[in-house]
Parts: structure tokens; sequence; C-alpha cells
């Protein structure tokens, strides 16, 4: 069975979260799910891979891109897969992931 | 023996030694994350699929002592399986079973498919798993198949580990 490249790492009902699964499914982009803990303590793997605890984060083995915060991921994604720069999804993003 | 007979569960239908491993997708739990993963995908050498009475129960707590005891997570994978939900899966891998994981079937679909479902009397609604151990080689053929006949029963944890050993070499 093949793994889809991009992996998701998610807290479940995280809006943020949702957010960038969202767009993720707009661009027909196949992704694993991997959820961690509410308690950031318990989130050494997306330290460790993102060097930050908080999520959403992104680890995209196509591009070999790693990346969090949900406004950075949801550019991200546009860009690189939606066919058109900024495409009308200017949120704006003022931080705050879970 | 105790001095009053115990409960007998019913015969069941479940994989035997020489059949293929039923396949099954559910979350799979470590002690970083869990998610989604097919027994198909996880096994890709020697084995060692338990099913297990709820997280919290004395007799899955019994059971994981035992795989730490003994060590097997050094000799071959070792998956876990109970009805427990992944956040309760987690909490026990901070406690006990370092480097097992656990597969989360809180329908029961996988324990119904393998035929070691049980209805908890005075748990109205629970369906869980009855004790079982399977040990799987690479291509999933069951080398060993132990299912629980009576309630509560434990595997021989010495002839598992005799069938470990042959396994594995």
């Amino acid at each position: 069975m093949s793994q889809p490249a991009i992996t998701l790492y998610r807290l479940q009902a995280c809006p943020y979260c949702e957010r960038v699964v969202r767009v993720l499914d707009r661009l027909g982009l196949s992704y694993r799910s991997r959820y961690v803990e509410p308690m950031h303590s318990e989130r050494n793997v997306v330290k460790r891979i993102s060097g930050k605890r908080s999520v959403p984060a992104i680890v995209d083995e196509g591009t070999g891109v790693t990346m969090s915060e949900s406004g950075n991921i949801v550019d991200y994604l546009e860009r690189t897969y939606g066919g058109t720069a900024n495409a009308g999804t200017a949120e704006g993003d003022v931080g705050g992931d879970a | 023996m105790p001095e009053f007979d115990v409960v007998t569960l019913p015969e069941t239908d479940h994989p035997e030694s020489g059949e293929v491993a039923p396949d099954f997708t559910c979350p799979l739990v470590n002690d970083e994350y869990w998610e989604d993963r097919s027994l198909a995908d996880v096994v890709d050498g020697p084995a060692l699929l338990v099913f297990h009475p709820m997280d919290g129960a004395f007799q899955a707590t019994y059971l994981y002592n035992e795989v730490d005891d003994r060590g097997w997570v050094t000799d071959l994978d070792v998956l876990g399986l109970s009805i427990s939900t992944p956040y309760e899966h987690k909490r026990l891998l901070g406690e006990r079973a370092a480097g097992v994981r656990i597969f989360s079937d809180p329908s029961a679909a996988v324990a119904r498919e393998y035929g070691v479902d049980h209805d908890i009397d005075g748990m109205t609604g629970i369906t869980e798993c009855r004790p079982a151990a399977f040990l799987l080689d690479g291509d999933r053929t069951v080398r060993y198949a132990w299912v629980a006949e009576e309630h509560p029963e434990f595997p021989d944890f010495d002839e598992l580990d005799e069938a470990i050993a042959e396994l594995t070499g």
C-alpha cells in the first residue's frame, strides 16, 4: 500500500487543523492523519519534525517541505498545488494555532 | 483450581494455524501519535497480535506486564488490540508496554471478524475482545493461535514464548 506524500499532524477537533483539511480536500490531495494529544508536553513527535509543538503541522515528502502554522500551510498548499497563485483565499493569518 | 465452576466461553470460529490472518484497518497507537493503519501494511516480519479486554481491566495490565518481563518487543513486533480509544491506549503505553503498538477497535468489528468478540455481563452495550493471541509471519500467515475458552483466562505465556523463539529463530 503506497502512503500519501503528505502527512498531517493534527489534534482532534482543532479548528486550525480542520482549516488545513478543508484545503487538502478542496485541492484533491491525499494525506494521512497522525493524531496527537491535547497536552503540548505530549507532542514530542511534532517538535521533532517541525521544531515546534503546535498543530497543524505537515510533512510533504513530495517536496521535502515541513511546515507549521495553518496560515502558512494553506498558502503553501495553494501555491504548490492550487494551480493559480493567491487563489482567493486571502484569509489573513494571525497565528494562534493550537 | 477454584472450588466452583468457572465461566466457559462458547466455541468460536477463529483464524487457525496455517490460515492468513484477516486484514483490517483501524487507528494504530504508539507512544507519540495514532494513525489509520492496515494490518497488512504493518506486518512486515514476525508479529504477535494480541486481543485483550479493555485497557484498565486487570487482564490487559497483566498481559502487558508479561510482555514487558519477557522482552518480546526485542524479538518481534508486538501489536495489541482492544476496544479502548486511542487516548486510553496512549495512557497505557505511558505506563507499560514500551515498544508495543495497539489497535483501537471500539466497535469490536475486528474482534467479530476474528471470532473473539465477547459481550460483558452487566455492561450493557459493550462488546469487547476475549483474550486471544496470534503469532504471524511476515505474510500474515498464522503460525500459532490461542483463544480463551474460559473467562477469565490468560495465554500460556511459556508456550507462547517457545512459539516466538521458534518463529524468530
